[in-house]
C-alpha cells in the first residue's frame, strides 16, 4: 500500500529592524527547498523588501539552491519572505536491522588507493571535520556504547539518537550558533542544531558519513501526545549514509527521537550549519540587529487555511 | 694568501661534516669549482674591511626598516631581518635542473587545483584520498566550480628545497597560499650585491628583476579588462600586524601596485572596486597576501573583519583575478607529497622531476604501520596546513609522551604525516663573533615561480635560510634563523633590467594618483598632522625646559607661564595635586619628553607618527623612512637610560632637526598629487591650531606678563631671528603680536598659515569638486579686521588683563575652532572611517 504525498504551504519570514540605517548589505539565502526523490516543489518564491540592488541565483557546491542579494542604498529594515508549496512522499527506510554492520560501512568509506563507487565518494564529503563539527575522541567515547561490534549501522544510529534525546534537554537559552559541540556535550543542553551537530560529530568520529539537514517540521499537538519541539522555526536534523541502493541516506531527528517522514520538509543539506545557514549576511552600519523569524508550516489538505497565509500565497500568484 | 700579513686561509678552520653535503667544499676538502673565485676574494678581504661591510649590511637593514614581525614578541615589536653576507652560490647546470623541476611542480599543482575545484577526477580515480581534500579546512567548498581567468589558480608558488647528503635537491614543503619571502630575497640581493660588487659582476650572477617583471606581465595578461580599461592591480595585505608586512609594503612599492587592506575594497554586484578619493575604481587583479579563508566574510569565515564581503561572487563572474585563487592553500599539505608522482603522470603525462622528502600519510593503514615501526627515524607533522602543531622528532620523545602522540595519531590518523628526517646541507656563513672565520650552517632554499603567458617562470635564486646553530633542523625566520642571498651563476649574458628607479629621491609618492585609496589619504593627512604636532610639542618642551634651566630650579614667572602654556596645549598633563613631589618641573618635563604612554607627550606623538607612517610606508621614500627610523631609535635608546636635562635638550634639538628634514622630504620629494595635498593640509591645519591656541592662551595669562615671556614666545613660534632683524630692541607686545599674528611674510605667523591653508583648500576644492566650509574664511576675515591700534600704548604689565587682548584671544580661539571643524569635515567627506567595520548577521 502506498501512502499519498502530504502537501504543505510554508511561509518563512525574516525581518530585521535595524537600530540605525544600513548603508551596505549583502546577504546569502538558503531559503529555497531542494527537489528530492520524495519531495516535489510545486511553487516557491522569495520576496525581498527593499528591492535588492543586485541578485544572483544558483546552486551551491552541495546542489542546494542559493540566492545572493546586495543592497547598495541605505535602508532601515529588511524583510525576506519565502513562500512555498511542497509535496512530501513517505520515505521511511526499510527494516533498520537489515542494514550492514557499522564497521563494514566505516571500512568501506576508508581510502584504499582504488577508485571508489561514485555514491561512496560523494558520501566522503560528509566524513570529516567541518567548521561546526570538530571531531574529538570524547565524541567517539560518548557514542561507543551505541556501536557494539557487528551491530547493524542503522540500529546503532537509532540508539545514538535515542541516547541524545534522553540525555539532553531542549533549551534555547543554553547555546548560540557558535557554541562548540564539546560544550554541548558537557552541558547536555541545546537546540535542534546543537543536537544535530553533536550527533554528526559522533558519527564522523566513528568514521561514518553524516550530513546536516535544514528544513521545517509540522507541529501540532495530537491528542494524548506532547507537542513536538521545533514548532514555528526552522528545524535541523541528521542524515547518515548507508552504502548500497537499498538505503542510501537515512534521516534521523535527534531533537524528537524519530525518523523523519512526511512531517519533515527538507530545505538544504551540507556538512553542517555553516554550509546552509538560511540567511547569512554582512552589513555596514545598522546598530543592533536581531532578526525576527516566523515560520508557518501548514498542511493543505487537513486544515482550513489561515487568511493571512492565503493572502500571502494569492498575492504571489497575482504577481507571478 | 701569499701576503704575510694575512693569517692562514679561512679553509683551515672551516668544519667538515661527514653527514652533510657542504655547499662550498667537496668531500675531499677542496673548494668546489663554482665557489673558488668567491672564496679567494673572501679569503683576501682584511678583517677591518669585512667589519665595515657587515656594518653596511646592518645599517641598510635598519635604515630600510627591513623587519620581520614576531608574533610571540611581547610588544609585537618588529625584529630586524637577519642577513648573512656570504651568498649561497649555485652553478648554471645545476640551477637549470632545479628551475625546470620547480616550474613543473608549479604546473602540476595548478592542474591539481583545477581538478579539485572542478571535476575531481583525482578523487574518482583513487589517486588522492578524499581526506586530503574534503578533510582539509583549507578546501573551500564555496569556491568549488569557480573557474578563474586563464584557468590559473596558482599565480605565485614557493617551494622549500633542501639538499641531501648525496647532493640531490629534494622538496621539503610547497607554499601555495600566499607565498612570502620573494621581497626579502630582493632586498637581500640589493644589499649583498653592494657588499661584493666586483664579485657580483665578475661571477655573472643572474639578476632577479626579470622575475618580478614576469610576475607583473603574468598578472597583467590575465586581468579581465573590458574595452580600453587599464589593468588595475592591487596588493591586498592583512595590515601592519602581519609578520611579513615589511615585504607587502616593499613589493607594493617595487611593483608599483597600491597596497590595500580589505576595507579599502568594496564589491558592487559583480565587480570589486577600490575606494579612492575620487570615487570607486574597478580592480581587475588582487595580488593577495591575506589567507584565503579571511577574504570574504559573506561566504568564508564570517568572524573576520579583514575581508571583502561579496568577493567570491566577483570571482564567480570571472571579473577579478585573485592571485592565488581562493582555496589554493589546500596544496600546502605535506601529506600530498607521496601522491604526487602518480598524479604528475596522470595530469601532465610526465615524470615528476624532483623528489619530495619521503613522506608517509598516516591515513593509509600500511603507512601508519610503517610510522609506528620506524618512529625514531621520522618527524611527525600535521597533515593539514591549518592545523597548528609543532613538528615532533620521533627520537626525542620517549615514554608517556610518545604513547600520547601515538594515541593521537591512532585516533585521527588522516590528520598526521611522517617525514624522513632531513640532513640539510651546510653552507659557509660569516661569523660575527670571531675576527675572521667561516662557520658551517645548515641551509635550505626557498625558490619561487610565477605564472606567465608562456608557463611558469622561476626566480634565478631565492631566499636561502640558515640555522642559528650547527645542528638546527628547522629553518624558520620565526625561530630566529638568518637568511642569505642566492647567487645563480650563468654562462650566458646577464640581463641588467631593473625595476628600481635609478634615483631614490623623486620616486616618492604615487604612480597613479587617481587610484589613491581613501585610507591612504586619511593616513597621509594624519601623517601631516602628527609630523607638525611632534614638532610643536618638541618646541614647547624646549622652551619650558630652557626656562627651567635658566631659573636654576626656581619658580620664576617665566617658568610658571611656560609650564602653564604647555599644560594648556596638552603637552604637559594637568598638575597632580595629590603628589606635589612628582610635580617638580624637571620630572614632569622629562616624562613629557620620553614617556610614550603619557597622553600628549613627545614620545607618544612620535609613536603616533610612526604608526601612521607605517600605514603609508609604500608611499614614502627610503630617505624619508630612514629619518623616521632614526627618530624612533633615538627615543628608544633614551628610554633605556635616565637622561639628564642637558641630554634632554640635546634630544629635543635633534628631534627638531629631524622634523625639518621631514618637512624637506614632504616639500621637495613628494609628487604633488591629492595625497600630498592632504598631507600638507594636515600639517597646516595642525600648525594653525597650535599657533592660534597658544597665542590666545598667552594673551590671557596673568603669569605671562613679564618681558622675558615675549622672548620665549618668539622662541616657541620660531620667530626670534625675524624679530631681532626687524626691531633692534627687546620684545614689546605690539610688534610681537604683529609679527606672530598679522605679518603675511612670517611663515610662523597665524595669518600666513591661514593664507597657505586656504590656497591649498581652494585648489583641492576645484579638483575634487567640493565646497569647503566658509567658517574658516570668516574667522580669518574677522581676525584680519582686528584693529592693532587697540594694543598701542597699553602699559605692558597690565596688557594681558586688558580688553583688547581678550578680544584678540577670542578671535584666535574662533579660528582654532573653525580649523577643528574643517578637519572633522574632511574626515566625514573623504576618509574611509577606519573604525566603521562590517559585521555579520545570521538568521535561522
Amino acid at each position: 500500500m502506498t501512502m499519498p504525498a502530504v502537501r504543505y504551504h510554508v511561509l518563512h519570514e525574516t525581518r530585521y529592524d535595524y537600530g540605525s540605517p544600513v548603508s551596505l548589505s549583502q546577504q546569502q539565502l538558503h531559503l529555497s527547498p531542494r527537489i528530492l526523490a520524495w519531495q516535489q516543489v510545486e511553487e516557491q518564491c522569495v520576496d525581498i523588501e527593499p528591492t535588492p540592488s543586485w541578485r544572483r541565483d544558483g546552486l551551491d557546491a552541495f546542489g542546494n539552491p542559493v540566492t545572493w542579494v546586495a543592497f547598495h542604498a541605505p535602508h532601515d529594515s529588511l524583510l525576506i519572505r519565502s513562500v512555498m508549496t511542497i509535496a512530501v512522499e513517505p520515505h521511511l527506510p526499510g527494516d533498520l536491522k537489515n542494514s550492514p554492520p557499522w564497521e563494514a560501512v566505516r571500512d568501506r568509506l576508508a581510502y584504499d588507493a582504488t577508485d571508489p563507487q561514485p555514491a561512496d565518494l560523494d558520501a566522503t564529503r560528509f566524513l570529516f571535520e567541518s567548521p561546526h563539527v570538530r571531531i574529538k575522541h570524547e565524541l567517539a567515547d560518548y557514542a561507543a556504547d551505541c556501536f557494539p561490534p557487528g551491530k547493524p549501522l542503522l540500529l546503532c544510529v537509532q540508539a545514538l539518537m535515542a541516547k541524545i534525546f534522553t540525555e539532553f534537554t531542549f533549551d534555547p537559552e543554553a547555546t548560540t550558533v557558535s557554541t562548540p559541540v564539546l560544550d554541548v556535550l558537557e552541558n547536555k543542553r541545546g537546540v535542534c542544531q546543537d543536537f544535530a551537530h553533536l550527533m554528526i560529530a559522533c558519527l564522523r568520529a566513528l568514521g561514518l558519513a553524516a550530513r546536516y539537514v535544514s528544513g521545517y517540521l509540522l507541529t501540532r499537538p495530537p491528542p494524548g501526545k506532547p507537542r513536538l519541539i521545533g514548532a514555528d522555526a526552522s528545524h535541523a536534523w541528521v542524515s547518515v549514509y548507508v552504502p548500497g541502493s537499498e538505503y542510501g541516506w537515512v534521516d534521523f531527528d535527534p531533537t524528537n527521537n524519530l525518523l523523519p517522514d512526511t512531517e519533515h520538509i527538507t530545505l538544504s543539506f551540507g556538512r553542517d550549519f555553516s554550509d546552509i545557514s538560511p540567511l547569512r549576511g554582512i552589513i555596514l552600519g545598522g546598530g543592533g540587529a536581531e532578526p525576527e523569524v516566523a515560520v508557518t508550516v501548514f498542511p493543505i489538505e487537513e486544515e482550513d487555511m489561515p487568511r493571512e497565509l492565503l493572502a500571502a500565497i494569492e498575492s504571489r500568484k497575482g504577481a507571478g | 694568501m701569499t701576503d704575510g700579513s694575512m693569517a692562514r686561509t679561512l679553509l683551515a678552520i672551516y668544519p667538515h661534516s661527514a653527514r652533510r653535503y657542504d655547499e662550498m667544499m667537496s668531500a675531499d676538502g677542496a673548494v668546489r669549482p663554482h665557489w673558488q673565485q668567491f672564496f679567494s676574494h673572501l679569503d683576501a678581504v682584511a678583517p677591518d674591511e669585512m667589519r665595515q661591510r657587515l656594518a653596511f649590511v646592518d645599517r641598510r637593514i635598519l635604515e630600510n626598516g627591513v623587519t620581520y614581525n614576531v608574533y610571540a614578541a611581547p610588544d609585537g615589536a618588529d625584529r630586524p631581518w637577519a642577513l648573512d653576507p656570504v651568498p649561497l652560490i649555485i652553478p648554471p647546470e645545476e640551477w637549470a635542473e632545479v628551475s625546470a623541476a620547480v616550474a613543473q611542480r608549479a604546473a602540476l599543482l595548478n592542474a591539481m587545483l583545477a581538478d579539485l575545484y572542478g571535476p575531481q577526477t583525482l578523487l574518482a580515480e583513487g589517486l588522492l584520498p578524499p581526506a586530503l581534500v574534503y578533510g582539509q579546512h583549507g578546501y573551500l567548498w564555496p569556491c568549488h566550480g569557480i573557474k578563474p581567468p586563464g584557468d590559473i589558480w596558482l599565480h605565485s608558488y614557493a617551494v622549500d628545497l633542501a639538499r641531501s647528503p648525496n647532493g640531490q635537491w629534494w622538496v621539503i614543503a610547497d607554499r601555495t597560499q600566499a607565498p612570502s619571502g620573494a621581497g626579502y630575497a630582493l632586498e637581500n640581493r640589493l644589499i649583498v650585491s653592494r657588499v661584493f660588487p666586483e664579485m657580483f659582476r665578475d661571477l655573472r650572477v643572474q639578476h632577479v628583476a626579470d622575475f618580478f617583471r614576469a610576475k607583473q606581465e603574468g598578472l597583467t595578461a590575465l586581468a579581465p579588462v573590458e574595452g580600453d580599461e587599464q589593468p588595475h592591480i592591487v596588493l591586498l595585505t592583512p595590515g601592519p600586524y602581519n609578520e611579513t608586512y615589511f615585504e607587502h609594503a616593499y613589493l607594493a612599492r617595487y611593483l608599483g601596485y597600491p597596497l590595500v587592506e580589505g576595507q579599502d575594497l568594496t564589491v558592487r554586484g559583480d565587480t570589486v572596486y577600490l575606494k579612492t578619493l575620487r570615487g570607486l575604481k574597478r580592480v581587475h587583479v588582487i595580488l593577495r597576501r591575506q589567507d584565503d579563508s579571511y577574504c570574504d566574510p559573506l561566504e568564508l569565515r564570517g568572524d573576520s573583519a579583514l575581508g571583502v564581503p561579496g568577493l567570491l561572487n566577483v570571482a564567480r563572474a570571472g571579473r577579478v583575478v585573485i592571485a592565488n585563487a581562493l582555496g589554493s592553500g589546500l596544496l600546502g599539505s605535506g601529506a600530498l607529497m607521496g601522491f604526487l608522482p602518480a598524479i604528475c603522470e596522470r595530469l601532465l603525462g610526465e615524470k615528476l622531476m624532483m623528489p619530495s622528502v619521503a613522506t608517509w600519510w598516516c591515513g593509509e593503514k600500511p603507512a601508519l604501520e610503517y610510522v609506528k615501526k620506524h618512529f625514531d627515524e621520522l618527524v611527525i607533522k600535521p597533515a593539514y596546513p591549518t592545523q597548528h602543531m609543532e613538528p615532533v622528532f620521533g627520537h626525542e620523545v620517549k615514554g608517556e609522551e610518545r604513547a600520547e602522540i601515538l594515541r593521537r595519531i591512532e585516533a585521527r590518523p588522516h590528520a598526521y604525516v611522517a617525514q624522513e628526517m632531513v640532513h640539510l646541507s651546510q653552507a659557509p656563513t660569516w661569523s660575527r663573533a670571531h675576527e675572521r672565520r667561516l662557520l658551517a650552517r645548515p641551509v635550505g632554499l626557498r625558490a619561487y615561480a610565477v605564472t606567465t603567458p608562456d608557463g611558469y617562470s622561476v626566480m634565478p635564486g631565492g631566499l636561502a635560510r640558515v640555522g642559528t646553530a650547527g645542528d638546527t633542523r628547522i629553518l624558520s625566520m620565526q625561530r630566529g634563523g638568518a637568511s642569505k642571498d642566492t647567487w645563480v651563476l650563468t654562462n650566458g649574458p646577464v640581463s641588467d633590467f631593473s625595476l628600481l628607479k635609478p634615483s631614490v629621491g623623486v620616486r616618492d609618492l604615487v604612480r597613479a594618483g587617481a587610484n589613491l585609496s581613501s585610507r591612504v589619504v586619511e593616513n597621509l593627512f594624519w601623517l601631516g598632522r602628527y609630523s607638525e604636532r611632534f614638532d610643536d610639542s618638541a618646541r614647547m618642551l624646549r622652551v619650558a625646559l630652557g626656562r627651567v634651566v635658566v631659573a636654576g630650579g626656581g619658580k620664576t614667572p617665566a617658568v610658571i607661564a611656560a609650564m602653564a602654556l604647555a599644560r594648556h596645549v596638552g603637552v604637559l598633563p594637568e598638575p597632580d595635586e595629590d603628589d606635589p613631589v612628582k610635580e617638580g618641573s624637571e620630572h614632569v618635563l622629562l616624562e613629557a619628553i620620553y614617556n610614550p604612554d603619557q597622553p600628549g607627550s613627545l614620545a607618544g606623538n612620535i609613536r603616533s607618527l610612526m604608526w601612521t607612517a607605517t600605514h603609508v610606508r609604500e608611499r614614502l621614500s627610503l630617505d624619508h623612512w630612514h629619518s623616521l627610523n632614526r627618530l624612533q631609535r633615538d627615543q628608544q635608546a633614551a628610554l633605556k637610560k635616565h637622561p639628564t636635562l642637558t641630554e634632554a635638550i640635546a634630544f629635543l634639538d635633534r628631534v627638531l632637526g629631524v622634523s625639518s628634514s621631514l618637512t624637506g622630504f614632504a616639500m621637495d620629494n613628494m609628487t604633488r598629487d591629492d595625497g600630498w595635498r592632504f598631507l600638507i593640509i594636515g600639517r597646516r591645519l595642525e600648525r594653525l591650531s597650535f599657533l592660534a591656541q597658544s597665542l590666545a592662551q598667552f594673551l590671557t595669562m596673568e603669569s605671562a606678563s613679564g618681558p622675558e615671556s615675549l622672548d620665549w614666545l618668539l622662541d616657541l613660534m620660531d620667530s626670534i631671528i625675524t624679530y631681532r632683524s626687524r626691531y633692534s630692541r627687546s620684545p614689546e607686545l605690539l610688534p610681537v603680536i604683529d609679527l606672530l599674528v598679522f605679518d603675511d611674510s612670517n611663515p610662523h605667523g597665524v595669518l600666513f598659515q591661514a593664507g597657505v591653508l586656504t590656497r591649498y583648500l581652494e585648489r583641492m576644492g576645484r579638483e575634487l569638486g567640493a565646497d569647503f566650509d566658509g567658517e574658516l574664511a570668516e574667522a580669518i576675515e574677522r581676525l584680519r579686521a582686528f584693529d592693532l591700534g587697540k594694543l598701542e600704548h597699553l602699559p605692558y604689565s597690565r596688557g594681558f588683563a586688558s580688553a583688547p587682548c581678550s578680544e584678540l584671544a577670542g578671535l584666535l580661539r574662533d579660528l582654532q575652532t573653525a580649523a577643528g571643524q574643517l578637519s572633522d569635515w574632511l574626515g566625514m567627506r573623504y576618509f574611509t572611517h577606519v573604525g566603521d567595520v562590517s559585521r555579520q548577521t545570521m538568521a535561522l
